[in-house]
């Protein structure tokens, strides 16, 4: 069974197919315990200052920038490390950024078109 | 003779060198963006549009969700210790972290409930308003993943402990993870979308 398998591998791999073999080791080594909770703490002190924000006193355009990108901020994190986006093969990350683009794009019409961004 | 290579097991053999579980999680978590997409879009659409209260500035207590929202992102920090556990082998750490991960989202399933009791008591139903539908459906659905994901975590317990994980025990756990980490996600754009950015009160 090992030998036909090899064979097949051998097959594949001469016709330009990987080594599904090799599929289930990742791209680069993942992070220690310690790079995770690195990514943690700064994970929950974006959280404090976007909760910080919100009570700041500040208004309208700049407050949602600010807290649209510090959410933007904490979503790239979990993506690139806890997700191994970071780590994978960057295949990976065309399938999502596509799909991330894809609704980005289509709900953005949507709501132009409903003129949700024109002042009232 | 050549080899038939139709005739494999997908689990053999891809043609990508990708693992097809691996893949397809990606691309379902890709088709889940343009789902929750969607509800945040028709939230920010219907944004301050309601007529009568309560409004969200009526109902809607920061401090509250914002250790829900610690909760839920304490939680992605303890899932991807237990796939560091499993990357090691250490399967009962594993077991532990995944428990761990499961608890913290039931205390925010927990506070979400609690929270929807809150709103309803104050009279906001979801046919009350635009805001009280679009909050409830949105928030709803998230609601819906963790509590999937919880069933998930759980069901990894039971298999680790049955001796019935595969030998390659970090990879379920991986799988798992990254649908832990996507609802982890959209709660980090829907707290600051819905509960974070004031919606103005109709004059």
């Amino acid at each position: 069974m090992d030998e036909q398998l090899d064979q097949f591998h051998q097959e594949a791999g001469e016709v330009g197919i990987p080594d599904p073999r090799e599929a289930h080791a990742p791209h680069k080594e993942h992070p220690s315990a310690k790079e995770y909770v690195r990514i943690g703490i700064v994970l929950a002190a974006l959280t404090a200052i976007e909760v910080w924000l919100s009570y700041s006193g500040l208004e309208g355009a700049v407050l949602i920038a600010l807290l649209l990108g510090a959410a933007f901020l904490k979503f790239v994190l979990v993506v690139l490390w806890f997700m191994h986006l970071k780590f994978d093969d960057p295949r990976y990350s065309r399938f999502f950024v596509l799909g991330i683009a894809g609704a980005a794009t289509l709900y953005l019409v949507v709501l132009m078109t409903f003129g949700v961004f024109l002042d009232p | 003779m050549a080899t038939d290579y139709a005739t494999l097991s997908p689990d053999e053999h891809t043609t990508t060198g990708l693992p097809n579980t691996k893949l397809a999680m990606w691309l379902f978590l890709a088709s889940e963006c343009l789902l929750f997409g969607a509800l945040i879009t028709t939230y920010v659409l219907y944004r301050g549009a309601s007529v009568t209260g309560p409004y969200p500035a009526d109902v809607f207590d920061i401090p509250f969700t914002s250790v829900s929202s610690f909760v839920l992102l304490a939680s992605s920090l303890t899932m991807v210790l237990s796939l560091v556990a499993a990357e090691k082998r250490d399967y009962a750490r594993m077991r532990i972290w995944l428990l761990t991960t499961a608890f913290l989202g039931l205390t925010f399933v927990g506070g979400q409930v609690y929270e929807f009791t809150v709103f309803y008591r104050e009279g906001l139903a979801i046919s009350t308003n635009l805001f009280g539908t679009t909050f409830y459906v949105l928030t709803g659905f998230h609601g819906v993943h963790v509590t999937v994901g919880i069933l998930m975590l759980l069901s990894l317990v039971g298999m680790s402990w049955g001796g019935r994980m595969p030998d390659d025990s970090a990879f379920p756990v991986e799988m798992v993870g990254l649908y832990w980490h996507f609802v982890d996600i959209v709660w980090i754009v829907i707290f600051a979308v819905v509960y974070l950015i004031p919606t103005p009160n109709p004059a």
